[in-house]
């Protein structure tokens, strides 16, 4: 099952090289990732029956904490992909891509699905470096995508600052091996994670900690932690919606993954709070620093980028504050930010596509406009702030608690830092939904199912934790203890 | 009380007295060669200074004091200079008292002189000389001590002789640390010698020169010594880099055939040492002045390269 | 199936350390070359830093490459290590002969071979090197106290030449050079791995061959992206993504 959920987005991937611009691409690209999600459920019904598993000669492995993250994957990205069929169709019609560019964009767009999960699903620390580079690169072309100054100028800068970054995390990674090699000999079995995290205890301390400071910023860039975020708003409102939405929605969750994975092997090896003040350090700087920004940003894409900054800022802030309550608090955010951030960004895709412009000023009326459009904007931002009953308010209530009892200094910043973000953005989106209808806003035919979906989700989790889900948590917080 | 090392000392003083104007004579017939010129001979330096000495000395009217006493403390220095590169022999009475720094710093009192006899006329072109003369001594010399650092850190001496010594017998063939001295070494020298890339030493050109804009007022006995000892400077820079990085040969053992021996060797190692001074004077164009920072800076760069590779590699 | 397979290949361990007896004086002898081709590679990181032509650039990347391969195969030789001498011969046709001979047409392609890039403050550049030079000493000092391998002392010289890579791409503001900054940041990350570990996995190495080959092409596209669209290299022209508006 496992090497199907792999391979199957390869496939699609060589497929829609070679079927490049025809009509059907879209459907296939569709096709695909359905596939692959049918593919992660029935992964996820096996780890559910018999637990965490290896496989492919211990070069593939399943646990709780990736699992989930590897449904959520293939989740969002097949609705992506529902919603980019109309979003690419009406871009191609405004000729803002051409031929070459929607082959490139549909076989890129399955690489990267495939590069995520193998980074989600890989058990050696090496191919996990390597895969996260993989989904840098496949990316980097479809945020220049559009050809023009700045969205060229934002994927350069993302190729170069996220590829000297991620160079780091690989230091960190070959120190890592140095400390391995010496308890689990040489090979490749001293970068398999089950092994490591199994001897974690009798790794050096001190080259431990030296390497998760490399980690740290490696894998840090990725997530977009201030001050390592500049690429994130460029990047991530530069490029097509879509992108945008499997950007904020999931490479920055794995790449948060990876830094966990490694968090996990440094307290082991530690056995003080070291990496988790790292971690808390620059969560808290991204939360507060992203909120502000907030404040001041005229675009709408890069706005919600910012928004992800400061949600990755509360992950990795509770990630690293550690205990039972904040980080199942942690796991949950994940989940919730990545569907609730979706869902904003395709509306939001919907939303300039309707005014042609990202200029949040010339954005109105988008209730009378398009409902749903509209409706869909508004629920997602009271989600994404933290408003109940949203699954966010769930597990932003969770991880504030955790603070009050274990860093009672730190709950008045953070707080703070929800507080601007709250305020900002719920200012915008009143000024973009209500009103009168603009004269030069076209009515557009809107994707419902991925917004609806998303949101019901978001709104079903703040009600209701699912049986499965709920043991899958705990287990990955015993694991992550 | 043995009297052999003090013979030794006095042959080398006269030796670098002698053999100066051939070397210079040497490198110009080289350079001669390469270029398809005719060559006035390798004689034609003694000539020069012969003819220099039986001119009369024509001061101008405000030369102070300074002016009359440099060409003698000039040529003072490079004579004691020249006692205290260990060339014939390891064993030399000055070079146990006086050490590499003490060396540094006598070619130090040289230029610092020199530069005060340039602007002590008053012409523009002494003071224009002085000028630059000191922007090359502020860059090179903290890069030239830098070089010998790291040589004296691997030799755990500053004492010439002792480092002659210890690279003498150590096995490491391939030093870092070494290596990166000696690159530093070649493009110092290049600049506190005036060879080309710095200065021009052919050419009286106004908007290029440094070194002879400084002496352009010296005439008769004065400009003998002064050129002289510049003779004796190329010479001892091209002896310290023998001694330094390839002292195969110099004597260790107190005798005279051991003497004899590495004279022979000296010769030689000068006589290939022109070669490459020829060679790189040939491949290269005199630069800017205002690219000099960058030239000396890379020779500063590689004298630390040389010290921290020395503590980081070996 | 059992144990890894990816372990199981010819080239992996078993085969190896039983074959060769050094003895100390080879030993000695191999580390020094190792440590003189190491300031090498620190001396080309340091060129490419101030190295102003962008022909120069090429060929100094180019040498560093070459030392470097051949400083992974005589560790190899010494170490008994045989996988590393597939990462020689990787890391020779990968940076030493396929990535200049892109760059080179590139730039032919481009016309921009004689351009000469402004470099503000060569010797402050420098020091700030130097300075790199020293603080990668003091980070790898654990790390040196640990190791028991040939190799260990050349760690620094690999963390510096990450450094002066990342100061490349900060210091200089054509597209090209920032691409070799980057390739040279890559290359010290290599010989990290030789000299901490005696190499990486194979499997791992692979991988990261091949994500620079594929990241050789995307920054091939791109240069003519950036080349149609301002007209020049200069990334400093690229600057309308601002803050706040």
């Amino acid at each position: 099952m496992l090497l199907i959920l792999l391979g199957v987005p390869l496939g699609a991937a060589a497929t829609l090289a070679f079927v490049g611009d025809r009509k059907f691409a879209p459907e296939i690209n569709i096709l695909g990732s359905a596939a692959t999600f049918m593919a992660g459920i029935g992964l996820a019904v096996e780890v559910y029956m018999q637990g965490p598993m290896l496989a492919g000669g211990k070069f593939f492995f399943v646990d709780a904490f990736n699992v989930y993250l590897s449904v959520l994957t293939a989740f969002v990205s097949m609705t992506t992909a529902i919603f980019s069929r109309r979003y690419m169709r009406r871009e191609r019609e405004h000729g803002r891509v051409g031929h070459v560019g929607m082959r490139f964009y549909h076989a890129m767009f399955q690489l990267f699905i495939f590069a995520m999960l193998l980074c989600l699903l890989t058990n050696n620390v090496g191919i996990l470096w390597i895969s996260m580079e993989l989904a840098t690169l496949s990316t980097v072309l479809l945020v220049s995508l559009y050809r023009t100054p700045t969205a060229i100028e934002a994927a350069w800068k993302y190729f170069i600052l996220c590829g000297v970054g991620i160079a780091q995390a690989l230091f960190g990674t070959v120190l890592l091996y140095f400390a391995a090699e010496k308890v689990l000999g040489e090979g490749g079995d001293a970068l398999l994670w089950t092994n490591l995290s199994r001897v974690s205890g009798s790794l050096e301390p001190t080259v431990l900690s030296l390497a998760f400071v490399f980690l740290m910023v490696g894998y840090g860039t990725k997530v977009g932690l201030v001050p390592l975020h500049n690429w994130l708003p460029d990047a991530h409102s530069e490029g097509p919606t879509p992108i945008s939405a499997v950007l904020s929605g999931l490479l920055l969750n794995i790449a948060l993954y990876a830094l966990v994975r490694c968090k996990v092997l440094v307290d082991g090896a530690t056995q003080t709070h070291h990496a988790g003040n790292i971690m808390m350090g620059f969560g808290l700087l991204s939360i507060i620093v992203a909120a502000f920004s907030l404040l001041r940003q005229k675009d709408i894409k890069r706005m919600f980028s910012y928004s992800s900054i400061e949600h990755m800022g509360i992950a990795t802030f509770a990630f690293g504050l550690g205990g039972p309550i904040a980080t199942f608090g942690a796991l949950l955010h994940m989940l919730v930010h990545s569907l609730a951030k979706s869902a904003i960004f395709f509306t939001v895709g919907h939303a300039s596509q309707m005014h042609r412009t990202q200029d949040m000023d010339r954005i109105k009326g988008l209730f009378r406009g398009s409902p749903l459009v509209g409706w869909g904007l508004m629920l997602g931002v009271m989600a994404i702030v933290g408003m109940p009953p949203f699954g966010i308010f769930t597990s932003e209530f969770l991880i504030l608690t955790a603070t009050m009892k274990d860093a009672p200094y730190l709950t008045p910043f953070l707080l703070l830092g929800l507080g601007v973000a709250f305020a900002a953005l719920i200012r915008r989106v009143q000024s973009m939904t209500a009103g009168e209808v603009p004269p030069y806003q076209k009515p557009l035919k809107v994707a419902h199912l991925p917004v609806v979906l998303h949101l019901t989700l978001v709104l079903a989790l703040g009600f209701y934790m699912p049986d499965f889900l709920n043991t899958w948590f705990h287990t990955a917080v015993e694991l992550l203890k | 009380m043995n009297v052999y090392p003090f013979i030794t000392e006095i042959l080398q003083i006269l030796l670098v007295l002698a053999i100066s104007p051939a070397f210079v004579g040497w490198v110009r017939a080289l350079k001669c060669w390469s270029q398809g010129r005719t060559t006035a001979g390798m004689l034609q330096p003694y000539r020069d200074i012969m003819k220099l000495f039986a001119k009369d000395v024509f001061l101008a009217e405000n030369a102070s004091w300074i002016f009359r006493f440099t060409p003698y403390l000039v040529f003072g220095t490079a004579v004691l200079a020249g006692g205290i590169i260990p060339m014939l022999s390891v064993d030399l009475p000055l070079s146990a008292t006086a050490d590499v720094i003490v060396l540094v710093a006598l070619f130090a009192i040289a230029r610092f002189f020199t530069t005060l006899a340039g602007m002590d006329i008053g012409t523009a072109f002494g003071g224009m000389g002085s000028s630059r003369e000191m922007t090359i001594a502020s860059l090179s010399e903290p890069a030239m001590l830098m070089a010998i650092f790291t040589i004296s850190l691997a030799a755990r001496s500053t004492s010439l002789s002792q480092i002659v010594q210890v690279i003498y017998s150590g096995q490491s063939v391939l030093r870092p640390s070494m290596a990166f001295a000696f690159l530093a070494f070649v493009l110092i020298s290049l600049a506190e010698t005036g060879r080309i890339p710095v200065d021009n030493p052919a050419t009286h050109l106004e908007l290029t020169m440094i070194h002879e804009a400084m002496i352009l007022e010296y005439s008769g006995r004065h400009l003998a010594l002064i050129e002289w000892a510049g003779m004796m400077k190329l010479t001892l820079f091209m002896a310290l880099g023998a001694a330094l990085f390839f002292p195969w040969g110099i004597d260790n053992s107190g005798s005279a055939a051991g003497a004899f021996l590495s004279l022979v060797f000296l010769l030689l190692k000068l006589a290939a040492g022109g070669v490459v001074l020829v060679l790189i004077e040939t491949g290269l164009a005199k630069m800017r002045l205002f690219r000099l920072t960058e030239f000396l800076g890379s020779a500063f760069l590689m004298a630390t390269l040389g010290m921290l590779s020395f503590f980081i590699l070996e | 199936m059992e144990g890894n397979f990816w372990s199981l290949a010819p080239w992996g361990r078993g085969l190896g350390e039983g074959y060769f007896q050094y003895s100390d004086m080879n030993l000695h002898i191999a580390a020094q070359i190792n440590s003189f081709l190491a300031a090498l590679v620190l001396l080309t990181a340091f060129g490419m830093l101030v190295q102003k032509r962008v022909y120069g650039l090429i060929h100094l990347f180019a040498w560093q490459g070459v030392f470097l391969s051949l400083n992974t195969a005589i560790v190899g030789f010494v170490a008994g290590k045989h996988h590393l001498y597939i990462s020689s011969v990787l890391t020779l046709s990968l940076k030493v002969v396929l990535l200049p001979y892109i760059l080179h047409v590139l730039i032919n392609r481009l016309r921009i071979r004689k351009e000469v890039e402004t470099i503000v403050n060569i010797p402050m550049t420098m020091m700030i090197g130097i300075a790199l030079v020293i603080f990668s000493y003091h980070l790898t000092a654990p790390v040196r106290e640990l190791s028991n391998l040939v190799t260990r002392s050349t760690l620094a010289v690999a963390l510096a030449v990450v450094m002066i890579g990342l100061l490349m791409m900060i210091t200089r503001k054509h597209a090209v050079t920032q691409i070799i900054g980057f390739l040279a940041l890559e290359n010290g990350l290599f010989f990290a791995a030789t000299s901490a570990t005696y190499g990486m996995p194979l499997v791992v190495e692979l991988g990261v061959a091949l994500d620079v080959l594929i990241a050789a092409f995307i920054f091939g596209i791109f240069f003519f992206h950036i080349h149609t669209t301002f007209d020049t290299l200069d990334v400093d022209q690229m600057a309308r993504l601002k803050e706040g508006d």
